[in-house]
């Protein structure tokens, strides 16, 4: 079953090269991304630009309308996903729990829906 | 042959001041990063002043700008790839600037502007953002202007047009003019920054502050590159008639005492006979397209104002047809009750009132209660005048609006104390 992980903080609390714990906060994801892929499990992955560079888009009466700016205003934005193959919950409960984010921020899972 | 004889800073002044964001939107293509164009077009304009003092002026200031331009770019790229060393930025580097040709050997060099408004008014863009980046741009506007111009603090505005730049850059919004079925999607949003602008600065007209009142001089100006670049689009020759019909009352809109003088009450020998001419043409070759937008509907009653001779002689049916038509289009609360205000003229209050009694909505809204007190004061309905004027005190903000309804109500007060007198 394949599992989203949407990673989500505080992006104007995200620390940049050069603060402390900056180092281990990428060595954490790097060691995360490598046991994933040695698990055979890791489908895709991406870290996201910030919410600034967002682009809300929806069609009404036919006409495209696009917004500056991310859809929702929260206190964490959703800024970095993996996509993993897991057995079930349990074991998606137990590799988010290992992603850096997690500690202090948020990583929410959600299964695919499936068509069968 | 070089002009020896020219002053390399006039030269420049002049290249850099006629023409806001011509040079800088050919430098964005070439180099395809706003903040890097702005840098390396402000380096080659220092070293333009040296250059030009020493060998003369050259044949071509603008290609040679330019070209400088994209020269220091390019030395700029080399620098980075030669400290990060890496084989994609080298290709980037020879696909960006493998130019068939020197700039500086094309006699004409070429006009990106379009490109350049259409990119700061990419809706994906804040509104404000898209603003501000125009006006920076294209108006050659400083940060610090541009704050002012819009009463935020410097450091607000600085931000606002960072944050734009950085989301151009990193979502990739693309530096180009939208293809043909989506132009006119596009254009709409284009003519309504340009609008904004004016209209910051037709709102200020009443104020002594010039940074505010120069918006609607740079707003014109862009809106007839519009035009130039887009002669096709009839809304945006509307748009320039509507601007020019504004801006030749402009000397008559304010009475000696700072009030805001209705159109009735303006002096016409103040407005300006040329603007009036030439946007008459504008509207006339853009009605030939038979495509009436909300621009042209908005400009022909502004037409059929600023032509009438006397306040008296105002061809009001016509006026209210433009407000049908205008309603149709955009039914929004402003043109419900001008609607309702010129039904009102052209077929007497009570046609007016019945109208408004339809618009629904509007009870926080100063102009539907001045409106209302206006028709109401017109059907000598005094007493429900008053407290139309009253009501329409209560929601408004604006100081100079607000003297004017007090005058208003003044004089229905007067009359209703004659009328309890006799």
């Amino acid at each position: 079953m394949q599992y989203i992980f949407m990673i989500c903080d505080d992006e104007n609390q995200q620390l940049g090269p050069g603060d402390p714990g900056f180092e281990e906060v990428m060595a954490g994801y790097a060691a995360f991304g490598e046991m994933v892929e040695k698990l055979g499990i890791m489908r895709m992955g991406a870290r996201l630009q910030p919410t600034a560079t967002a682009t809300c888009v929806r069609v009404r009466d036919g006409e495209t309308l696009t917004t500056d700016g991310s859809f929702a205003e929260t206190k964490e934005q959703f800024g970095g996903f993996y996509v993993l193959d897991c057995k079930d919950l349990a074991q998606a409960v137990e590799l988010a729990a290992q992603i850096p984010t997690a500690k202090g921020g948020t990583v929410e899972v959600r299964p695919f829906f499936e068509m069968g | 042959m070089p002009h020896i004889t020219s002053n390399p800073a006039q030269v420049l002044e002049k290249l850099l001041r006629d023409d806001p964001g011509r040079l800088l939107s050919v430098v964005i293509r070439a180099v395809g990063d706003f903040d890097l164009a702005e840098e390396v077009l402000q380096e080659a304009a220092a070293s333009a002043l040296k250059a030009w003092a020493e060998k003369g002026v050259p044949e071509n200031p603008a290609g040679w700008l330019v070209a400088t331009a994209r020269n220091r770019a390019i030395d700029r790229f080399r620098k980075s790839v030669r400290e990060r060393t890496k084989l994609e930025e080298a290709a980037h580097l020879s696909e960006t600037f493998a130019a068939p040709q020197e700039i500086e050997d094309v006699p004409e060099i070429p006009d990106e502007r379009l490109r350049l408004i259409f990119t700061c008014c990419h809706p994906a863009l804040a509104a404000d953002a898209q603003i501000a980046l125009t006006l920076r741009t294209l108006g050659g506007l400083t940060t610090p202007e541009i704050a002012h111009a819009f009463l935020v603090p410097e450091p607000t505005m600085g931000q606002r047009l960072v944050r734009a730049k950085a989301k151009i850059k990193k979502a990739q919004i693309p530096y180009e003019i939208p293809s043909a079925d989506k132009l006119g999607e596009r254009i709409g949003g284009v003519i309504t920054v340009l609008y904004l602008i004016f209209n910051e600065g037709y709102i200020a007209a009443a104020g002594k502050d010039l940074m505010r009142l120069s918006l609607t001089g740079e707003a014109i100006r862009l809106a007839r590159l519009l035009v130039d670049q887009l002669p096709a689009e009839p809304e945006a020759k509307g748009l320039l008639a509507l601007m020019l019909f504004h801006e030749a009352r402009n000397k008559s809109r304010v009475g000696p005492d700072g009030a805001l003088l209705l159109l009735d009450e303006q002096d016409r020998s103040l407005w300006d006979r040329s603007l009036i001419v030439e946007a008459n043409k504008l509207l006339e070759q853009a009605i030939e397209a038979q495509n009436a937008g909300p621009f042209q509907l908005q400009a022909a009653i502004a037409g059929l104002h600023a032509n009438a001779p006397t306040p008296q002689l105002t061809d009001w049916r016509r006026i209210s047809d433009c407000y049908d038509h205008l309603h149709e289009l955009t039914p929004t609360s402003v043109v419900a009750l001008n609607r309702v205000a010129a039904h009102a003229m052209a077929r007497g209050p009570e046609a007016g009132l019945m109208l408004l009694d339809a618009v629904e909505g509007l009870d926080h809204y100063h102009l539907y209660h001045s409106t209302r007190g206006d028709l109401l004061r017109r059907t000598a309905r005094l007493e429900e005048a008053k407290a139309a004027y009253e009501a329409a005190l209560d929601c408004v903000t604006n100081d100079i609006e607000r003297a004017f309804l007090e005058r208003r109500l003044a004089n229905v007060v007067a009359h209703l104390g004659k009328s309890g007198n006799s």
